[in-house]
């Protein structure tokens, strides 16, 4: 198993390198710094030396990946590739182009993000899995026709409707809960509710659909009709036989974005202004601060990476058949 | 005037030609026209296929683009060529794209949302809603002759829309009616009792209720702005109708520039195995670890700053916004083949074990023959699943990038750049709701006649449904 582990670790390794070859490709030579630099200081009436400065400021006036001018090991190290690139192996993310300390920023931003995926994911899960077991339980009736009715309905409506129709119902007319904001502590509840059921809402069209195609698929295997020809009621069959089973393929789509709700969710935090790494995110993108996206690009790898390696270990928990070596 | 023809119509035209060819390869070979036909009976499926080609003619019409004849003006000759780019759709919505209003105003109305301080007669100011300059401006006196105007014009338009019904059903029937070999009437009471087998009542009856809402539209726009108008004082059933387009693009072009990648490199990893394997399941590993928004962020920042350092490269406004929505649309591409591309890998893995291949093999066909001529056409299911569910998802999408700021560009029409617009005024008071509503509404029909499209012809081709259909049908004469 320890060795399963450090072995399935080796393997990201390579991976890694790749996301980060491909973001240094995207940001460094498709675009040069120079173009870079022209671009955030206005592209007509630039000076040479302000593109300097603002190279330098930066650390962008180094050659891309080999100095000559520099000594020994300096000839790899003093180079962009090296300072921008490599150190984001060890997290060192550098800083923003408002010299705020990336690292920093994202400690702080993680709470907030988490305040808000944690209780969706959880929720969210409980939520659909419950409708799509209704749903299955009701099989070939007008509950389940109009449920999965439903479902289409739902899933074919922009997410961006859910978020501004909720935040313009609830806050707006209703006056229930402040339309936007974050404070800390027990606070935030009253600022995390809305977002939260609004999240939780959206995800329930095609989540249940796609829940409820899994266990149609368990309930017509050999098993289930063991079970019931034993005599057990549907529910049982149902919650003890075919639920379990089902869990399997589920884990597959659901561990795997346990790691990523670190990264919280872009729409929600901007739309309720949540101080969260999401809304940190459409900033930096808005403000075109290219070392925080390539910070956050590489952040997301390698926690979706982690999210591989989580849903392996999951499947030992839930099938005795499976065994990693 | 002078035909323009922008990349993406280049594209797009190419589609059509793409399944036009198809098409006449799909009517040559029963085993696939069986699987058609299972679509057609759909009466879900054929009712959504009558809405969505419903939205491609309105998308059809706004790629057939062309530079206006400049007109002889200020004493200067008339010839040479306007740089604004128009489709179309623009000439035949020219009315509606050239009557702007000052800013807001509501649905139908004929009073700007906005008081405004105006001279009277006598010299006096006073703060009023002041009439639209084109909106119920045939009107002498809008308050009393209003609602008897619209009743009248909603009447018109329906007269309009009962009058071209039964054409396009008697086209229909006698369609039918040929192809069964009958006469018109017995043609016409199959399918008004549901008996036939291509589903001509679904198509019949989504054509009457978009004809009876077709209709008044039109008949409401002469004198209207039907949907009202945004800040600018735009007609938003025009900003509507233009952003099917880009939707449509967004939703077809992505799939055909991930395609090629997707299959190719799926099944030469399946077929090949050993390190051409490996290398692709390595590229497509690490291009899937990267979180896809954020992969997009980063690609359309660098295709901005690309267009934007090189102003040259484009004659006109509409190119430089229509190479960005080719852009987005392979970024987007690039980032959304992995999954096809697994999926292929494993059917191809199972297929190379199969007698056929192995009876090829010995015959001795090269790698590249069997690929093509033996695993592909046995794969191609999948592609075609792959390609119709992927297309609502990817229209959703383009409202959500657009938002965050890295979809299509500005100045481009599209539901992303309208509700983008639009959300912030729902904080004004009063509310400004209705172009949020119409891109919301129209986004919604869109995508969800793809859905029901998709699901259809993904119940008609996959196997394991296919395997519980024949089952379930071998068990009804014993039940």
């Amino acid at each position: 198993m320890l060795a399963y582990i450090v072995r399935r670790l080796l393997y990201a390794i390579p991976i890694l390198v790749g996301v980060n070859l491909l973001t240094f490709t995207l940001f460094f030579v498709v675009n040069t710094p120079d173009d870079m630099a022209r671009m955030q200081l206005g592209i007509k009436r630039v000076t040479p030396e302000a593109i300097d400065k603002w190279k330098a400021e930066r650390g962008y006036d180094k050659p891309l990946l080999f100095n000559g001018a520099a000594d020994g090991g300096a000839k790899l190290t003093r180079t962009i590739f090296f300072e921008k690139s490599v150190r984001l192996f060890v997290l060192d993310f550098g800083r923003a182009d408002d010299g705020r300390d990336i690292g920093h920023e994202i400690k702080t931003r993680m709470g907030p993000s988490l305040a808000i995926a944690v209780p969706v994911f959880v929720l969210g899960l409980f939520v659909t899995v419950s409708f799509a077991l209704m749903l299955a339980f009701f099989r070939a009736t007008y509950l389940d026709f109009w449920g999965v009715v439903a479902c289409v309905a739902m899933m074919s409506i922009s997410s961006l409707f859910y978020i501004i129709g909720g935040q313009y119902l609830v806050s707006k007319v209703w006056h229930l809960v402040p339309i936007s904001g974050y404070a800390g502590g027990l606070d935030a509840a009253r600022f995390l509710l809305l977002p939260v059921i609004i999240s939780v809402v959206a995800g329930i069209g095609s989540s249940t659909r796609w829940y409820r195609t899994i266990f149609l698929e368990e309930i017509g295997k050999d098993y289930v009709r063991t079970a019931r020809a034993k005599g057990l009621s549907e529910q049982a069959v149902l919650f003890r036989h075919v639920l379990r089973n089902a869990m399997i393929p589920i884990l597959t789509g659901v561990v795997v974005v346990i790691p990523l709700l670190f990264m919280g969710s872009l729409l929600v935090e901007s739309f309720f202004g949540i101080p969260g790494l999401g809304s940190y995110t459409i900033d930096a993108i808005n403000a075109q601060d290219f070392a925080v996206v390539r910070s956050m690009v590489f952040i997301g790898s390698v926690l979706y990476i982690a999210g591989l390696l989580l849903t392996d270990l999951s499947y030992t928990l839930v099938d005795p058949r499976v065994r990693l070596q | 005037m002078m035909p323009v023809l922008l990349w993406t119509d280049l594209l797009v035209f190419l589609l059509i030609a793409c399944g036009i060819g198809a098409g006449a390869y799909v009517s040559r070979r029963e085993y696939l026209l069986a699987s058609w036909r299972r679509v057609g009976e759909s009466r879900a499926g054929m009712a959504s296929l009558t809405l969505l080609l419903a939205f491609v003619a309105v998308g059809l019409l706004d790629s057939l683009h062309y530079r206006p004849r400049l007109e002889a003006a200020n004493g200067q000759p008339a010839g040479g060529y306007g740089s604004e780019v128009r489709s179309a759709l623009d000439a035949l919505l020219l009315p509606l794209k050239t009557r702007t209003e000052k800013t807001y105003s509501a649905p139908l109305a004929t009073h700007l949302y906005a008081k405004e301080t105006v001279e009277l007669a006598d010299g006096s100011q006073a703060r009023v809603f002041p009439r639209l300059k084109h909106g119920g401006a045939h009107l002498e006196d809008a308050e009393a002759e209003w609602s008897r105007d619209v009743v009248l014009r909603i009447l018109r338009g329906l007269a309009l829309a009962v009058l071209a019904g039964p054409t396009f059903a008697a086209l229909a029937v006698l369609a039918a009616a040929r192809r069964w070999g009958m006469n018109w009437q017995a043609a016409w009471r199959r399918i008004r009792r549901g008996e036939s087998r291509f589903a001509w009542d679904a198509v019949l009856l989504t054509l009457a209720a978009l004809l009876l809402l077709v209709g008044p539209a039109i008949s409401l726009a002469g004198g209207y702005h039907v949907f009202g108008t945004d800040k600018v004082g735009q007609d938003v059933l025009y900003l509507t109708l233009k952003s099917i387009r880009t939707g449509l693009v967004i939703g077809t072009i992505t799939t055909l520039a991930m395609l090629p990648f997707a299959v190719a490199l799926g099944i030469a990893a399946g077929y090949l195995g050993g390190w051409v394997d490996d290398l692709i399941q390595y590229l497509y590993t690490t291009l899937n670890s990267i979180p896809g928004v954020l992969l997009i962020a980063a690609s359309v920042l660098m295709v901005q700053v690309l267009i934007d350092t090189h102003p040259a490269w484009f004659a006109t406004a509409a190119q430089r916004a229509d190479a960005r929505l080719l852009a987005l649309c392979l970024i987007l591409g690039v980032t959304s083949w992995t999954g096809l591309c697994r999926l292929l890998r494993a059917e191809t893995l199972k297929l190379r074990e199969l007698e056929y291949v192995q009876a090829a093999q010995a015959f001795g066909a090269s790698a590249a023959r069997i690929m093509g001529r033996h695993v592909l056409p046995n794969v191609m299911h999948i592609v075609l699943i792959a390609v119709v569910m992927d297309f609502s998802g990817l229209v959703l999408a383009e409202a959500v990038l657009s938002y965050i700021g890295i979809g299509v560009d500005p100045s481009t029409i599209s539901f992303g750049t309208m509700i983008n617009t639009a959300r912030l005024e729902l904080a004004r008071e009063p509310v400004v709701w209705w172009s949020l509503l119409a891109a919301f509404v129209f986004m919604f029909v869109l995508v969800l006649a793809a859905n029901l499209f998709s699901d259809t012809v993904r119940d008609a081709f996959d196997p394991r449904v296919a395997g519980r259909r024949s089952a379930s049908s071998a068990q009804e004469p014993a039940a």
